[in-house]
Formats: structure tokens, C-alpha cells, sequence
């Protein structure tokens, strides 16, 4: 599932802007991701990083701006599309910085729920898979390797079974990434995947997600607050403070731009070294 | 006991005061009418309330007195509680006795409970107890369809016990689809008795004007019922979940509402009658036979006895729910099963992974219409005489209050469910009058005490590792 | 023009009743985001204890009518407020943090109850009483058509009038009207600041309750009659209103209840008093698919 490097960008944001009745969550931001990258949108608290998100993902309509995602010859107008179509036809998958697991069903299943277009269509809507049609139980075995696959890449093959929701903390962050990208996606959203981490788990996060560009070869579009991660594997960075985008960049000159530092200010310089 | 003792009292004191609160006017004063245009005047119950306050009085203090630990005190309570409730000492009414010696029952059970639950936990968890509970789990469900199958052949199968397996397996059948949709998919339907309706008067209407027999009807009933549930859950089902509640309950008021006023087709208040039952091979359940018809009993040369409709009808709804069931159980393992289940876990993540909310409730809002459908053309026939009574919001209740106490989305506890709730009132019909009483006190006690119900285990839909190998949990 | 005034009268009347059982609905909604489903029935249980009350004044000897109401009135409320406490102190605290539908469901369950209890104790039939006030005035007479003001009507909008006014200043000047805006914006945060968050959701279902039990008793003074049931129509009629004002908003409520009394009277006045019911759910359902946050209400934005 190596795409090629693309030319343009994987998703182009133009322009966006959001308001809630008064409030500008975001004011005139503009930037790019490309594939087989990791871009990071880091900022302070409120600086609209997460509403920056839910209008790619399609939980907001965005009142100004374009979203325009490009993959494999065809281009998509985000800010269009209904909710779920975003995920089904764009392809674009998301993880949530309150991890939103199904956290009474088992970890296989969450993989498999998030296979859920391919198979239905495999099941012939429901009528192939009541009757036990061959091509479906092939389907199905296909999308269980698949889940394996992924499984083995975030250690949690043992605990295949289990419910999700008794999953240690940091197990769950892996699983809700692992779960996005069983939908095949060409961009990957992380809503903060560090939150809560120890340094181990930290690390081992930076691993998979460097995995995740180098060898599915998809964009990655990256909220953060621990420095440690952006800093580390970012390709890109895009800094967004009260709702605009401030200054955006590789990670050694974003590093070093006053207006970051200013917009840092009270916590202090050395959070963005690390 | 000591210095907790007074502040047990005080609470038990508060309780009993505010159930006096609750209680003087609506019960100690029962507004009869006095005849002879004197309006309305008391009967006075001010015992049974002084009765009563007292019972939650020591109710109360052996509750408390189980939870910090004085076992024994709250079991002597209770067994004084039982022995009161059983003595042939003179209270104001039957009830009393009931509630006093039901008091005292629960009140023990309450007292040994820590230590029945430590015995039982501790027997689950060796080897033998887990491997028997696996094995009862899986036993247990054949050996329920085995007694229901066989259950016409035994000694036990008067006509009053038919005629209530028939009642229970109704109830089974409607609690079964209407877990699909509240079990499994999360959506809270308040207006399930409504599609109940649509089946029983397709079928009623149908057969009645233009003479189809129940066997061509049952399917186009179950097909009126699922697009019923299509046009009304499509512009709803976008609603947040409580909200979806009140509007399916608005829908089922509507759809009563138009039947008990549109008198052109329904007949209204009146209702319909003489639906023909159904037929085996074309042959009638009669002793004489309509012009034209053959009877069962002719057609198979044996002796006409009544009870062979009954046997009939039960065979009929026990079919029924058993595909209902067998249904579910496939399509819980299907991708669209899971999307339910996903769905009603969260959906803000389903839509995240490209699931299309809409259309996925809409297959389990209108899977779950149509078994009802079934259901309500299984009842006309049987009935013979249906009518808008029969449809209303608190049918709905009850088969909401089978699926909760249940456990949502267990299949079993379904059954457990509405044996112990259609079952034992019927059985007993000294308590019918308390029957709906006790209904909603279950409701709350499940939604308190067990808010996952009867059956809470939760078999995958999907494994990687075989069951009961170590990799499982 | 008669016809349609005396319809407004009746329908300002019967829609400030609904208006009082509104608010309960709405402030609960507000402060803990649940349905009360068992609201229509304190409603029911304050026309029984307003009935019991009429009674009790009657055999007392107490002929007066303005100190019989004002005497059932304040028992009607009390006891009513009782059962608003105790419903939400045992079928409702225990489910904070249980999962969604718990409440509903448990909701369900008392109402269920409630109803029973009732038709067990005080018998199923209806129970007619509580006409301690009649007769009226002519306002003017037009095409032959008398239009009529009953005293009845007027005392029914003074008293919710002066209940709403004092209400709606319990909420915006007293400090347990803050506490419970506190609540409503953020619990947690309101319990840090030292609000006690359990009193002030307690205090919320027993002024709910009181509101309900005056409609109770305006009810039966309107009618002239309740039984065990009469809580499910109202309660739903309630609902309709507080939805339609906006959930969560008190004038929204009141607002709400005037128009589902229009509704309903112009109705049943107009075309046909067998689907003046039907009007009542299809409203309902209508407003919630195309404006569920209601005439006054805010849209909520949901967070991801």
C-alpha cells in the first residue's frame, strides 16, 4: 500500500474559518500536508487546533474556507462531504484526544468495525453473509489477518478478546491508532496521541508513528503538546495561536521563531526545546 | 453496634417520616363516593399507613444494619419481618401481609447477601466452576428450547397453561426484536407496540376484506411493519437518544390515535372481529367445517378436541420467535451487527471510521418493526378479535421493561425476563391488580441495582484465539 | 370573531397549565440533561392531594373559597414537593454516571409505578371535585355568541402569572437560583466552588414539583375532575412545550405552553376534537426533527 510521492500536497487547507455565534475558534488558516510526512498543528490550549481537526473530519462545517484532499488522481471537497462520508470515500481517519474506544466490544472487533464498508459490501448488505456465501467468510478472514497485522505492530495480538475498555491506558491510545488505520486511510488524524503517556510509551508512539509514514506511506496530520514527540519525528509544523496561524515550518526553524516563543510565553522557552 | 446504632435510627426514622409524607393523603385517605349526591367522602386507611411506615421503619434500620456489617440483627429483623407478614394477626387488608413478609425476605436476602456472592464468587473462580459455568451457559439455552419443544406432550399442558405459553412466547418474540434495537443497536424505542399494530391490523384488514390466509399475510405484514419503521425512523433517527425516545413515543400515541379515530378502516374504538386463524395445509381448526373447507381433524382422521388449535398457535409463535432469534444471532456476527453494537458504544467514533449512522440504525429500526410485524399478525390471528386497547404505550413498557431486565442485548435473559415478568402475574393472579405496580418498582430496582440485568456476559461476535484458550479473557 | 375570542380565553387558560408543568421538565433538563418522565405524574398526584385537600376544607367547614385554595394550594405543594424529592433521592441520584439511558428508563419505571400506586390506593375511576369557584362575566357579545370570562379562568392565569414572576426571580436574584445556573453551566466546576451540587439538584426537582402540583390543582378546578392518568397526556402535552420554547429555558417554557394550549383548543375548535391529541404528538415530533433546540432555545454544539 506504498502510494508514490505525490507531487502536490495530500491536503490542502485554505482559508478555513470557524465561528461559533461570536466566538472566532479559528480566524483565516491556511497550510498544507503532504504524504508520506508527518505534519504537527501545535499551539496553546484554545488556540483551535482540535476545531482545526473536526472541520477536516467533517463534525464541523466550516464557515469560511476550502478543504481540498488529493489521492490517487481524485480530489475531494472535505467541506462538502457529510460526516461519514469523509471517512468512507476521502478516506481520512481520526483518532479523539478523549480516546473513544467501543470500549465494551473486544479489541479484534474494534479492528473489524472499522473494516465495516469494505465488508459490508463483501456481505452483499447483510443478504450474502446471512446465507454463509463463500466469497464473504473470505472477506472476513481477510480483514481478521488484517487486524492482525495490526495487532502484532502494537503488541496487543494476546489480548485479542478482551474488551477494549480493559485495556491499560496507554494500550488504548495504540489501539484507537491502529483501529484508524484499519479503515485503509490515505491521511491520518492524531488528536494528541501522547496524552497521558510515560516516556516508554512516548517512545514506542514515536516508533509507530514513524512506521506508520515510512512504511504505509500515508500523510499523518498531527496534534501535540508534548515537544518531545513533535520535535523528534515532525516533518513539518504549523503553529496556531487564538484561532490563527502564527508561523509554520521545519521543526528547527519553527523552534527559533520569535512569535512561537512570544505565543509560548508563560510556560517557558525550554517546552520547546526538549 | 454502639455508636452507630443512633445515627441508624435517625435514618430510619427520616425514611420512615418521608414515606408518611408520600403516603398520608394518597393512601390514608381513599376518596369513595357516598351516593345520593353526597359527593365524594374518606375511606380511611390511616392503619395501613401506620402499618407501613412502620414496616420501612424496621425495614430501613435492617438495611443499614446489613451495610455496616451486623449481619445478624438485620436477619433477626427480617425473619420477625416474615413471621409477622405470615402470622394470622388481624392487618387492615391482605396486602399488608404481602408487604410485610416480602419486606422480610428481602431484607434477609440483603443480610446474607456478602455472603453468598463471596461463596458463589469463589466457586466461579476454580476450575470446575468456571468450566460449569461455560457448560451451563451453553446447555442451558437447549435445554429452555428443549422443555419449550416438549412442553405440549406433558401432563402439565391444560389449556390454561398453553394458553400462557403462547402469552410468555409472544413476549419472548417481541422482546427479541426489540432488543435488536435497543439491545444491540442502543436506540431506545418507546413506540415498539405501534409496529405490533401494523402486523395485527394487516393482517386483521386484509383477511376480513379480502379473505388472505395468514400464511400470504405474515410476510406482507412483517414487510408493512419494517417500512413503517423506514418512513418514521428515517427523519428521527438522527435525534439524540432520549430525544429519539419521546418522538418513537409520540409516533406509537399517533399511530393508536389514528386507529381508535379512523373508523372507516379500523373500526375504531370497536375494533375488528372474527379474524379466521391460521391453517394448516389449507385446513381450518373447527369442529364443522366452513363451506368449502376441510378441518384439521378430518384431514388427519383423528378425534376434534379443542386444545389442538392451542397446540397449533404454540408451535406457531414458537417458530416464529425461534427465527427471530436465530436471525439475530447471525446478524450479530455480520458487519451490520457490529455497527449496531458500535453504534450504541459510541457514535461519534463510528462516524469517524466512515459508518453511515443513519442508514445502520435504520436497518435495526426497521429489522426490529418487522419482526414485530410478525408478532402482531400472529396475535389478530390468535385473538380473533383485536381492537386499539391492546396497543397501548404501556405495552410497550413491558416489553422495553423484558429487554432491560434482561440484560440488553442477552438473548436469554430475554426469555428469563418475560417468564418472570408475563409468567409469574399471570400464574398468580392475586397479585394481578399489583402487577404494573411491581413492574415499575423492577424497572427502577434493575436500572440501581443491576443496570446491566439479568444475563450481563457479553459473547464476542468474533474471536482470533479459539474460546477458553489462554490468549482469551 | 366570538367564537375565536372565547377560544384565546380557553386556550390562555389551559395553556398556562401546561406552562407550570413546562418549567419542571425544562429546569431538569437543564441542570442533569434528563428526560423526567415521571414528572406528569406528581403533576397527577397534586390534582389528587388538591382533590383530598377540597375535601378535608369542605368537612371542616371552611366555606370560603379564596382560604380553601390558598390552604390547598400551599398542602398541595408541600406534599408534591415530597414526591418530587424522594423520586429524584432514590430513582434518579443512585444513576449519576450509569450509562445513558439508565435514567429514562428509570424515569419509566416510577411513572409506571406511580400510576399504579395511585389507582390502587384512590380506585380507577375518575374523581370528580374541587369546584369551589363559579361563575364569570360576560366580556362582550358578538354574533349572538356570548363571550365569557369565568372568575375560574382569571384566578387560574393571576396565580401562574404571580408563580412564574416569583419564580423567575427565585432563579435570577436568590443564591440558590445562582447555585443552580452554576450547576447548569458546569457541575463539576460548581462543586469545586463549593456549591453543593446534590442540594441544589434536589432543590431543582422539589420546586419542579410544586409547579406541577398548582397545575394539579388548577387542573382540577378547571375540569372538575382527575383519576390515576391523567399525568401521561399532560405530562407529554408538558414535554411538547418545553421542547418547543426551547429546553433548558424558563420562558421558553411558558411560551411553550401557550402555544400548545392554542394549539390544542384551536384545534379541537376548529376541525376535530378526536385528533386534537394527534396535533399534540405531531407537533412534538416536528419540532424535534426540524428545531430541536426550540423557539428560545441555544443550539447546542456537540464537542468532539
Amino acid at each position: 500500500m506504498t502510494a508514490p510521492p505525490s507531487a502536490g500536497p495530500l491536503i490542502e487547507v485554505e482559508h478555513l474559518t470557524m465561528r461559533f455565534g461570536g466566538l472566532v475558534a479559528i480566524d483565516d488558516v491556511s497550510f498544507t500536508a503532504r504524504s508520506q510526512a508527518i505534519t504537527a498543528v501545535i499551539g496553546p490550549n484554545g488556540a483551535g487546533k482540535t476545531t482545526v481537526f473536526n472541520c477536516i473530519t467533517g463534525f464541523y462545517k466550516p464557515t469560511i474556507g476550502r478543504l481540498t484532499l488529493r489521492s490517487a488522481g481524485r480530489e475531494f471537497l472535505l467541506e462538502r462531504m457529510r460526516g461519514h462520508e469523509i471517512g468512507q470515500k476521502a478516506r481520512v481517519a481520526r483518532t479523539f484526544q478523549n480516546i473513544r474506544l467501543f470500549s465494551g466490544m473486544t479489541v479484534l472487533e474494534n479492528l473489524m468495525v472499522a473494516q465495516h464498508n469494505k465488508l459490508m459490501r463483501a456481505s452483499g448488505w447483510s443478504l450474502l453473509g446471512l446465507v454463509g456465501a463463500a466469497g464473504f467468510q473470505r472477506a472476513e478472514a481477510a480483514s481478521v489477518e488484517l487486524a492482525r497485522l495490526w495487532l502484532e505492530r502494537i503488541g496487543l495480538v494476546a489480548d485479542a478478546d478482551r474488551p477494549a475498555g480493559e485495556l491499560p491506558y496507554g494500550a488504548q491510545r495504540r489501539l484507537e491508532i491502529a483501529r484508524a488505520m484499519c479503515t485503509e486511510p490515505v491521511l491520518l488524524c492524531l488528536d494528541e496521541p501522547a496524552a497521558g503517556l510515560n516516556p516508554r510509551e512516548s517512545a514506542e508512539l514515536n516508533q509507530l508513528l514513524v512506521s506508520i509514514r515510512d512504511r504505509d506511506g500515508i500523510g499523518v496530520l498531527l496534534i501535540e503538546h508534548d515537544m518531545s514527540v513533535v520535535m523528534n519525528i515532525s516533518d513539518h509544523i504549523v503553529v496556531l495561536d487564538y484561532g490563527r496561524k502564527i508561523a509554520e515550518g521545519a521543526p528547527v526553524a519553527v523552534r527559533n521563531d520569535p512569535a512561537v516563543i512570544r505565543a509560548y510565553l508563560g510556560t517557558d522557552e525550554e517546552a520547546l526545546d526538549a | 453496634m454502639g455508636p452507630r446504632l443512633p445515627l441508624m435510627l435517625k435514618d430510619a426514622g427520616l425514611t420512615a417520616f418521608v414515606a408518611a409524607a408520600l403516603g398520608i393523603f394518597i393512601v390514608g385517605f381513599r376518596t369513595v363516593d357516598q351516593g345520593g349526591g353526597k359527593g365524594l367522602g374518606f375511606d380511611y386507611h390511616l392503619v395501613d399507613l401506620v402499618v407501613a411506615v412502620f414496616v420501612i421503619f424496621i425495614g430501613r434500620l435492617g438495611l443499614s444494619m446489613a451495610a455496616n456489617g451486623l449481619r445478624w440483627p438485620a436477619i433477626v429483623l427480617g425473619v420477625a419481618m416474615i413471621v409477622a407478614g405470615a402470622s394470622p394477626m388481624k392487618l387492615p387488608s391482605g396486602f399488608l401481609h404481602w408487604f410485610v413478609a416480602l419486606g422480610g425476605v428481602l431484607l434477609v436476602i440483603r443480610a446474607i447477601w456478602p455472603w453468598a456472592s463471596d461463596a458463589m464468587g469463589v466457586a466461579a473462580r476454580t476450575p470446575s466452576g468456571v468450566a460449569l459455568g461455560k457448560a451451563g451457559t451453553k446447555w442451558f439455552g437447549w435445554l429452555l428450547l428443549a422443555a419449550a419443544v416438549l412442553m405440549p406432550f406433558t401432563p402439565l399442558a391444560d389449556q390454561k397453561t398453553m394458553d400462557l405459553g403462547v402469552l410468555i412466547l409472544t413476549y419472548v418474540m417481541l422482546g427479541w426484536g426489540l432488543n435488536i434495537v435497543v439491545g444491540l443497536a442502543g436506540l431506545l424505542d418507546l413506540g415498539y407496540v405501534a409496529f405490533y399494530a401494523v402486523g395485527a391490523y394487516a393482517y386483521a384488514l386484509l383477511s376480513t376484506h379480502y379473505g388472505l390466509g395468514f400464511w400470504t399475510v405474515l410476510p406482507l405484514a412483517g414487510m408493512m411493519a419494517a417500512l413503517f419503521g423506514i418512513v418514521l425512523g428515517f427523519p428521527v433517527l438522527r435525534l439524540r437518544g432520549d430525544y429519539l425516545a419521546i418522538v418513537t413515543l409520540g409516533f406509537g400515541e399517533i399511530i393508536r390515535l389514528v386507529l381508535l379515530n379512523w373508523f372507516d378502516l379500523t373500526n375504531g374504538p370497536a375494533g375488528i372481529g372474527s379474524i379466521p386463524g391460521p391453517t394448516l395445509f389449507g385446513a381450518v381448526f373447527a369442529e364443522t367445517p366452513p363451506p368449502g373447507k376441510q378441518t384439521v381433524s378430518e384431514m388427519l382422521g383423528i378425534a376434534f378436541d379443542g386444545n389442538h388449535r392451542l397446540i397449533f398457535l404454540y408451535y406457531i409463535i414458537l417458530g416464529l420467535a425461534l427465527i427471530t432469534n436465530l436471525f439475530t444471532q447471525r446478524m450479530r456476527r455480520l458487519p451490520v451487527g457490529r455497527a449496531w453494537e458500535a453504534l450504541r458504544e459510541d457514535e461519534t467514533a463510528c462516524q469517524a471510521l466512515g459508518i453511515n449512522p443513519t442508514n445502520t440504525k435504520l436497518t435495526a429500526f426497521a429489522i426490529g418493526a418487522m419482526f414485530a410485524g410478525f408478532a402482531g399478525s400472529f396475535f389478530a390471528a390468535k385473538q380473533r378479535f383485536i381492537s386499539p386497547e391492546s396497543f397501548v404505550f404501556i405495552e410497550s413498557a413491558i416489553i422495553l421493561a423484558i429487554v432491560v431486565l434482561g440484560g440488553m442485548g442477552s438473548q436469554i435473559g430475554v426469555v428469563l425476563a418475560a417468564v418472570l415478568l408475563i409468567g409469574l402475574p399471570e400464574w398468580f393472579r392475586d397479585l394481578g391488580s399489583y402487577r404494573m405496580l411491581a413492574f415499575g418498582l423492577a424497572m427502577v430496582l434493575i436500572m440501581v441495582f443491576k443496570p446491566r440485568g439479568l444475563i450481563s456476559h457479553r459473547e464476542p461476535s468474533i474471536r482470533l484465539h479459539p474460546a477458553g484458550s489462554g490468549g482469551g479473557g | 370573531m366570538a367564537y375565536f375570542t372565547q377560544q384565546l380565553i380557553n386556550a390562555i387558560t389551559l395553556g398556562a397549565i401546561y406552562g407550570l408543568i413546562a418549567i419542571g421538565y425544562t429546569m431538569v433538563y437543564g441542570i442533569i440533561g434528563m428526560i423526567n418522565f415521571a414528572h406528569g405524574e406528581v403533576f397527577m398526584i397534586g390534582g389528587f392531594i388538591s382533590l383530598i385537600g377540597f375535601i378535608i376544607c369542605g368537612s371542616l367547614g371552611i366555606s370560603s373559597a379564596p382560604i380553601a385554595i390558598v390552604l390547598v394550594l400551599l398542602l398541595a405543594m408541600s406534599f408534591s414537593a415530597v414526591y418530587g424529592w424522594a423520586i429524584e433521592r432514590t430513582a434518579y441520584r443512585p444513576l449519576r454516571g450509569s450509562f445513558r439511558l439508565a435514567p429514562l428508563i428509570s424515569a419509566i419505571g416510577v411513572s409506571i409505578a406511580l400510576q399504579n400506586y395511585v389507582q390502587l390506593a384512590q380506585g380507577a375511576r375518575p374523581k370528580p371535585g374541587g369546584q369551589v369557584v363559579s361563575g364569570g362575566f360576560n366580556l362582550f357579545t358578538a354574533d349572538g355568541f356570548d363571550v365569557r370570562v369565568t372568575w375560574l379562568q382569571i384566578i387560574i392565569v393571576l396565580v401562574t402569572v404571580v408563580l412564574m414572576a416569583g419564580f423567575t426571580w427565585v432563579i435570577a436574584k436568590t443564591s440558590l437560583g445562582r447555585q443552580q445556573r452554576a450547576c447548569e453551566q458546569d457541575m463539576k466546576m460548581a462543586a469545586l466552588l463549593g456549591v453543593n451540587v446534590d442540594r441544589t439538584i434536589s432543590l431543582t426537582f422539589v420546586l419542579g414539583a410544586a409547579l406541577a402540583a398548582v397545575a394539579g390543582m388548577l387542573f382540577l378546578m378547571y375540569y372538575g375532575v382527575v383519576d390515576f392518568f391523567i399525568g401521561f397526556l399532560a405530562g407529554i402535552k408538558a414535554f411538547t412545550a418545553a421542547v418547543l420554547g426551547g429546553i433548558g429555558s424558563l420562558p421558553g417554557a411558558m411560551l411553550g405552553g401557550l402555544l400548545i394550549g392554542l394549539i390544542e383548543v384551536f384545534w379541537a375548535g376548529y376541525f376535530s376534537s378526536e385528533y386534537k391529541d394527534v396535533a399534540a404528538f405531531a407537533i412534538l415530533v416536528l419540532v424535534l426533527i426540524f428545531r430541536p433546540s426550540g423557539l428560545l432555545g441555544k443550539p447546542e454544539i456537540e464537542k468532539v
